[in-house]
């Protein structure tokens, strides 16, 4: 079976890469990036401002390589498989949640920090954004593993119930991003006329050293 | 074919291996008590591994003080199915699955004298046991809220399948922490009494720790003497809410139904997730409906462990497992009277049957849902 | 009770993370959750965290929510009935 990485977005400080291109400079402190871009995209979606900065990573990766992809919303998004991971897991909102309970006099847990105490709500927050419904695994490796989340993919890809799988690394740690996100689809002849990209470990880790 | 094999471990506050556990749950004892906890001023309900059931687990350990709670736990836990199955730790065919939500969570707060804070990242933690264990190859972390273990059981299938490695150990670990016990009040979801899964009455969870561990393999061997298939397992997503179970069961059914195939035979019965919470018990009786499961007999195991969150897929699989082999329908503990709109059975007495194959599923916050089959080999 | 209404606003966008809402946008009289500002459940327990923090109101029982939280006006009403303001 043949499958090709149909789109792509790279994050990093400095700027958002897709299929590409540039598709956003960043110049601003790295605390502003996230919302920056989310201006920069004109994206109207207020659930955004309540993510936790791994969400909103996450979602502005999958959003700037899925805007142009028109053929994504031909897919069955039943049979859309999401798998991220990352090395640093929820970390940064955790922090976070430990501050508020670290000062008996002034103990005010936030429910709306807490539920992003977990890595996969980004998985939660792409799916429901796009309404994907299909497998869902997130990872936690030391560093950005190729050949787990291509090995993944591609027994996904491989089973009845997946055509596609949104794929990538999204990691967050002290307010610093780092996230690739991609989408593998079988092959087909108008896939691979445009821009191809072998689903293969040496294109997931030359997209992860752009 | 591949094995849900008889070598496996539980170490909860039921006891420090499965063969106690499964005792203990079989007789009906819950081990769930009301605690006050500083942060809170009211009481509420948790399970918890008292210190001197730890103490006579690492009797034989040496300087069981550089570990942390879990990594001395997962540790033992490890090793007894180490031990059970004869498989070297240094074997190049075995991997290691490690499931978990938090790990060593309680790292963020105070010192800890001789342990690296690093081991708060799960990588660095599970590199640890990796070191400590003497394995060849670098365990896996999943996270994935509180279908963490279950997945971590489907993912072992598909990595074995693929050939990546031909057995693995799928340890599933979370322990008791302010973090997630000052989280889950803030979400109203503690229940200051016993939890109630399915019940009408019920109030919402008790959060518990423990650790199970379970060997997967593929070579009919190293299966046990209680030889189990994996038949197959998958995962969806609910694309709903972030925290709220879809009102219709949609994800959960969509994995059921990948998982249950049309002409096979039902399963005997669902070990289901039953959290306790009105909205998740709620779903999943809506889903087992929708799935054509309305005679099959349910049970949750939460009201004997409370929720164990990264553990609990492992920790009712194995249990289900026992009962499986042991012909036995176990008892939805804390359930008296249904309290859910969709047409479930829940089992209201532990008690013999027949019994081929059971069903396990979950589901957490961020929207997921697995389920998998076992089916008697 | 006006000056609190608008303390309140201020109060609910920032606790909220509305970031596109302004307190003028937010009628004192609407739902709040529903249609409106597109409040869910977190943000209903994001509201008992408030009242908690800001006007030192337990809410005992998360049912009372649903009568508390129904407007800007209920919730200032309510702080007011508690003699919080």
């Amino acid at each position: 079976m043949d499958t090709t990485i149909t789109t792509y977005t790279r994050i990093r400080r400095q700027g958002i890469l897709s299929n590409d291109q540039l598709f956003y400079e960043h110049n601003g402190e790295a605390a502003t990036f996230a919302g920056d871009a989310y201006k920069h995209l004109q994206l109207s979606y207020p659930k955004f401002h309540k993510m936790d900065l791994l969400c909103k990573a996450g979602l502005l990766a999958t959003e700037t390589a899925l805007k142009d992809h028109a053929s994504f919303q031909s897919l069955d998004m039943s049979r859309v498989a999401i798998v991220l991971a990352n090395r640093a897991s929820s970390l940064e909102t955790d922090r976070q949640h430990q501050r508020s309970i670290s000062d008996k006099s002034n103990y005010f847990p936030s429910p709306a920090v807490f539920v992003y105490t977990l890595p996969n709500i980004v998985i939660g927050e792409i799916a429901i954004k796009y309404k994907i419904t299909g497998e869902n695994a997130f990872f936690v490796c030391e560093h950005f593993d190729a050949a787990l989340l291509h090995d993944y993919a591609e027994t996904l890809l491989k089973s009845e119930h997946t055509d596609a799988v949104l794929a990538g690394w999204t990691d967050v740690d002290q307010g610093l991003t780092d996230t690739l996100i991609y989408l593998v689809e079988r092959s087909t002849d108008s896939n691979k006329n445009t821009n191809f990209k072998p689903h293969s470990f040496e294109t997931i880790n030359q997209l992860y050293t752009l | 074919m591949i094995f849900a094999s008889s070598y496996h471990n539980i170490i909860s506050p039921l006891g420090l291996n499965s063969h106690e556990n499964y005792e203990a749950v079989h007789s009906g004892t819950s081990p769930i008590k009301q605690h006050l906890f500083s942060f809170s001023a009211d009481p509420f309900c948790v399970a918890h591994i008292d210190d001197s059931l730890i103490a006579r687990a690492t009797s034989c350990v040496k300087h069981a003080e550089k570990h942390t709670r879990l990594e001395l736990l997962s540790l033992l836990s490890i090793q007894d199915v180490l031990q059970q199955s004869g498989i070297n730790a240094g074997d190049k065919d075995l991997g290691l699955i490690y499931t978990t939500t938090k790990g060593n969570i309680d790292l963020l707060e105070g010192d800890h004298p001789g342990i690296d804070p690093n081991r708060v990242y799960l990588p660095v933690f599970a590199n640890y046991l990796k070191q400590q264990l003497g394995l060849v190859n670098i365990p896996l972390v999943v996270s994935n809220a509180c279908i963490s273990g279950l997945l971590g059981i489907i993912m072992a299938q598909r990595f074995i399948e693929q050939k990546r490695c031909r057995h693995v150990i799928v340890c599933g670990g979370d322990i008791l922490s302010e973090f997630t016990l000052s989280g889950f009040k803030s979400f109203n979801a503690l229940s200051p009494e016993p939890c109630k899964p399915f019940d009408a009455n019920r109030t919402g969870i008790n959060l518990g720790e423990a650790v199970s561990s379970i060997l997967i393999t593929a070579d009919e061997t190293l299966a046990g003497h209680e030889k189990t298939q994996l038949v197959r397992g998958a995962s969806a997503n609910d694309a709903n809410h972030i925290s709220g179970p879809s009102r219709t069961g949609d994800g959960l059914l969509q994995a059921i139904q990948q998982t249950l195939v049309a002409g096979e035979t039902l399963p005997g019965f669902i070990s289901a997730h039953g959290t306790a919470t009105p909205y998740n018990d709620e779903m999943e009786s809506i889903a087992f409906e929708r799935a054509g499961l309305t005679t099959m007999p349910v049970n949750s195991l939460k009201g004997y462990y409370g929720h164990t969150l990264g553990a609990a897929g492992v920790l009712e699989t194995v249990i289900s497992l026992m009962a499986l082999h042991r012909q036995t329908f176990i008892k939805s503990a804390g359930y008296e009277s249904k309290g859910v709109s969709g047409q479930i059975q829940l089992i209201d007495k532990t008690s013999p049957g027949t019994i081929s194959s059971f069903l396990k599923t979950a589901s957490g916050f961020g929207g997921c849902n697995g389920a998998a089959l076992f089916m008697k080999a | 009770m006006d000056a609190l209404i608008e303390k309140l606003k201020t109060q609910i966008i920032e606790q909220l993370n509305l970031a596109e809402v302004k307190p003028a946008d937010i009628n004192p009289d609407a739902p709040l959750f529903g249609d409106g500002l597109g409040l869910d459940s977190i943000d209903a327990l994001e509201l008992i965290v408030l009242l908690e923090k800001h006007y030192g109101i337990k809410i005992q029982d998360p049912k009372d929510g649903k009568t508390i939280f129904q407007s800007v006006r209920t919730m200032a009403e309510y702080i007011k009935s508690q003699g919080k303001s």
